[in-house]
């Protein structure tokens, strides 16, 4: 902030990431904000492969190549529990807004459900999804 | 002060004329995005290193092809304004956050014009 002789001062910060001991709803939060941003990375890739889909058997055989390797399906897998995480957490703020389980220790246990819910979701569905393929 | 009464604010919906516009759109898709995003992981998961010929039989499908038009909509539009308030969090220079915003909304127009148009190509026949 720039003061009236035009030199700049530091302003006392208030405690802040590197202070507090992490605790699981402070966790939950970061990481709903950063599966948040790595969705949005993935809907490029997510666009690549349809598009690829879209313009012709060559291509698309190129880009199943990248996509469909063991390291792109391990990404897939990260990005389907990403996907399957975020929407619990999304959930449990919906749950927020209207007022309920705000409390210190429900919220804290959502915290944990969302992580084990979104983990035993992701695995199930997998599974599921391959007997049946 | 103000003169005019708090029903009158609450319905001018504030300086900007937007008042909750963002906040009710992110919950108004977050809840769309629950059953659209189970059907694109299951989507996904089942296609995942499918060979073309699969892939886009399934995405001629009209239901599908309907579905996951759905998706990208509602996703997209939730995915923009989840990175507008990351982008306004962080980013405190004014010439940064203006230009980082409007790449926001062309990253989001591009990916959904192409992707859109791609599942619309494959839902009419290819």
């Amino acid at each position: 902030m720039a003061s009236a002789t035009g030199t700049k001062r530091e302003r006392p910060l208030s405690p802040h990431l590197t202070i507090y001991r992490p605790y699981p709803t402070m966790v939950m939060s970061i990481v709903h904000r950063i599966t948040g941003g790595a969705l949005y990375v993935g809907t490029f890739f997510v666009a690549w492969w349809l598009v690829a889909a879209a313009s012709g058997e060559a291509y698309f055989n190129w880009v199943n190549g990248i996509l469909g390797s063991v390291l792109g399906l391990i990404v897939l897998f990260g990005y389907t529990w990403v996907l399957v995480h975020h929407m619990a957490g999304g959930i449990r703020h919906l749950v927020w807004d209207t007022g309920r389980g705000l409390e210190k220790e429900t919220s804290t246990t959502f915290a944990w459900v969302t992580l084990a819910a979104s983990a035993s979701l992701t695995v199930i569905i997998w599974i599921a999804v391959f007997i049946v393929r | 002060m103000s003169l005019r009464t708090p029903l009158g604010r609450v319905r001018g919906l504030g300086s900007a004329r937007e008042g909750t516009e963002h906040f009710w759109r992110q919950r108004l898709t977050a809840v769309a995005n629950v059953p659209l995003i189970v059907f694109f992981v299951v989507f996904l998961v089942a296609h995942a290193g499918a060979p073309y010929a699969e892939v886009t039989a399934s995405l001629s499908n009209p239901i599908v092809a309907v579905l996951m038009g759905m998706v990208l909509v509602s996703a997209l539009i939730h995915m923009r304004i989840g990175m507008q308030v990351i982008i306004e969090d962080y980013i405190h220079g004014e010439g940064a956050k203006v230009a980082l915003l409007m790449l926001n909304t062309f990253f989001t127009v591009l990916v959904g014009a192409l992707s859109i148009f791609a599942v619309l190509k494959l839902g009419f026949g290819g």
